[in-house]
């Protein structure tokens, strides 16, 4: 697959980053739609990976007080509260109690409804965090995931930045970059990882790529049919900026309304032109050098071949009048 | 924090306040400092950042950045003034390079999570790693760099120090360039939104300072060369440096407010009087090439430093990462528009 290894479609990275006979990639299929909210995924992600606590505040930003993924925090849940653009479809024969205080904020007409999402490392096909790393400490799995050896980083913090939808980060008392392993370790022993394993609506699906893509085409087909129109697959798509997700959702709004980028990019694709512009740069820097080192003895030259020829000048002349 | 500090921390989300024209779903932070371009409208979460801005410290890295810039263009100067014989401000260079990236090793050994780890730096070698590429070429040039300044100091090996002066003058001008490349091989979008015009202001920025250093510690009658390059590179400086604020687009107005505009309008400033001073002053008096080599180096500074600020403002501000991509989205679902009518039109003129 040369050609497709900084950006572009890639069927098997795990075999393209060296791996003889890697299993099949997996990954997750989160589905928004039937998330509660419940945040068992991020207590079984903290319990499992023994993460440490990252402050107890209140952040008033709905029942959110996790408020985004951190270097201790691999699974966050997003809250979001809204009008509902569209009357939400209501199941048969489920009773409908309303939303104390529904009327306040979802004046114009739509319903109140509230988005929950929980959010993950999305192990890139193309992954900006591994591109970029000096070290060599993240990785690419035979399983297609992305991992960090803690045992190799140094701290240098460049991934944070890399990477398009801000997951990885610096743990500020210890200085390295953690993020979510997709439970290496669980996965080695045949196991799921931790936070699917604990979903207790089947929102956070684990399994082989090929077959959960498959699995959430028929899922989102099914809610638009049910009328659901904002239902949308967000990094499922190969031909996407990163190449596609190893973790991709399904939701029910814009991917911004989540905190997620619209149109993520592996900034490494742009990396052979930002080489070349540095390099014609670093030329223009040597040859401005030496044009600093001629032009003023060229300059002088002229300057006094100039002066030489008025002089001569001005001698013809003069003896010219002497004549 | 009180919430006025964080007005997007609100019970209430962006979606629900209003239906949040430009600035009712979305708020600014400081007061006084409008958007110059109209915000593009999209619902964030809690105004949280998309993408998270580097830890990195301002000191150490955009320090980094300008005296990387220093030594590295300050070889290229060195090597000419040694292969023109003007000894004085070689070694004054070859000095100034050595200290530059003495203290750049020592900034980014310093910024580190755990610095103990730093010969990590050089465990692989990825072509795909800016920072990697750095570190091995930082391992070439400090040492070349070191060998050329002892071998002017101490006056031994001459013809070695000659070979040592001239690697580090080959080396010098990709130090000096590449820390554009680190920069812009990352989600900020302030750097990468620039990645094609930022080596230019490095080269530029850098030149400038290697300039102001031969002007404040050369003689007099050797510092023809240096008085060209500030002139060239100070107007360099201000094409590159408009290059870059027009290819940013809406991003261009992290450049212009806050910290890093203030940087920036000092940098100019600095620049231009610096490079003017040298340029015409620079030959007969010496305080007027003091004092415009210093200006120089001052703005060379306030350059990096610009450009560092305005990175980790436009990556903390969610819509500097969102509005561009959506406008791209947007485009491109255009084009897509237009193509299928173009095809159905196409059919139609078939079929009739």
């Amino acid at each position: 697959m040369k050609g497709n290894l900084l950006s572009g479609p890639e069927p098997d990275p795990s075999t393209d980053a060296g791996h003889t006979d890697a299993p099949p990639r997996v990954g997750f299929f989160t589905d928004t739609s039937v998330c509660i909210g419940c945040k068992a995924c991020e207590v079984a992600c903290k319990e499992w990976n023994a993460l440490p606590e990252d402050g107890l505040s209140f952040s008033g930003m709905s029942y959110d007080n996790t408020q985004a993924l951190s270097a201790s925090t691999w699974r966050h849940v997003a809250f979001i509260e809204q009008s509902a653009p569209s009357a939400v479809p209501t199941p048969e024969g489920r009773a409908e109690l309303p939303l104390a205080g529904a009327e306040a904020p979802g004046t114009d007409g739509g319903q109140m409804r509230w988005l929950m999402s929980s959010d993950v490392c999305k192990h890139c096909t193309h992954a900006a965090c591994l591109d970029v790393c000096p070290t060599g400490s993240l990785f690419r799995t035979e399983y297609g995931t992305v991992v960090v050896q803690e045992d190799i980083c140094n701290g240098c913090g460049y991934c944070v930045p890399a990477c398009p939808y801000g997951v990885i980060e610096q743990r500020p008392a210890d200085g390295r970059a953690f993020k979510c392993t997709m439970c290496y370790d669980r996965l080695g022993a045949g196991q799921e990882p931790a936070c699917a394993k604990a979903c207790p609506t089947e929102s956070i699906q684990f399994g082989p790529l090929d077959e959960l893509r498959e699995r959430a085409a028929l899922r989102v087909d099914q809610l638009q049919e049910a009328g659901v129109t904002g239902a949308r697959l967000y990094g499922h798509d190969p031909q996407d900026g990163v190449g596609g997700d190893g973790a991709f959702f399904l939701l029910l709004d814009e991917p911004a309304v989540y905190g997620l980028p619209p149109d993520p990019q592996v900034t490494t694709r742009d990396l052979p032109a930002m080489w070349r512009h540095a390099g014609a740069a670093g030329v223009a820097l040597a040859a401005g050098t030496v044009l600093s080192f001629t032009l003023p003895s060229v300059l002088r030259a002229a300057a006094s071949a100039a002066a030489s020829a008025a002089s001569a000048a001005s001698a013809a002349l003069r003896g010219g009048g002497a004549r | 924090m009180t919430r006025d500090d964080n007005p997007g921390r609100d019970a209430v989300p962006a979606a629900l306040r209003g239906g949040g024209g430009p600035d009712g779903g979305r708020r600014r932070k400081r007061s006084g400092e409008e958007p110059m371009v109209p915000r593009a409208q999209f619902q964030d979460y809690y105004g949280k950042p998309v993408i998270k801005p580097p830890a990195w410290s301002a000191r150490d890295i955009a320090g980094y950045f300008f005296l990387g810039g220093l030594a590295g263009a300050g070889s290229a100067l060195a090597a000419g003034a040694h292969l023109t014989g003007r000894t004085s401000t070689a070694t004054a260079l070859k000095f100034s390079s050595l200290g530059g990236v003495s203290l750049a090793t020592a900034a980014l050994i310093h910024d580190l999570g755990r610095p103990a780890r730093f010969t990590h730096m050089l465990r692989v070698f990825k072509p795909t790693s800016p920072m990697s590429v750095g570190s091995w070429l930082l391992a070439l040039y400090g040492p070349t760099a070191g060998a050329a300044a002892v071998s002017a100091a101490t006056g031994l090996m001459p013809r070695a120090g000659a070979v040592a002066t001239a690697g580090a003058g080959l080396l010098g001008p990709a130090v000096a360039t590449y820390t554009a490349v680190l920069a812009a091989d990352t989600a900020v979008p302030a750097w990468h939104g620039a990645h094609r015009e930022l080596p230019y202001l490095f080269a530029a920025s850098a030149t400038a300072a290697a300039s102001g250093m031969a002007l404040a510690a050369g003689p007099l009658r050797e510092n023809a060369p240096a008085r060209c390059a500030a002139a060239l590179s100070a107007t360099a400086d201000f094409v590159a440096d408009r290059a870059v604020e027009r290819r940013l687009g809406m991003v261009a107005e992290t450049l212009r407010t806050g910290r890093a505009g203030r940087l920036r309008r000092a940098a100019r400033v600095l620049t231009v009087a610096g490079a003017a001073s040298a340029a015409l002053w620079g030959h007969r008096s010496r305080p007027a090439a003091v004092a415009g080599g210093l200006a120089l180096l001052a703005g060379s500074a306030c350059t990096r430093f610009a450009v560092f600020a305005a990175g980790i403002a436009s990556a903390t501000d969610p819509v500097y990462t969102v509005a561009p991509q959506q406008a791209r989205l947007d485009e491109q679902a255009r084009l897509d528009e237009r193509a299928g009518l173009d095809e159905r039109a196409g059919s139609g003129e078939l079929g009739g």
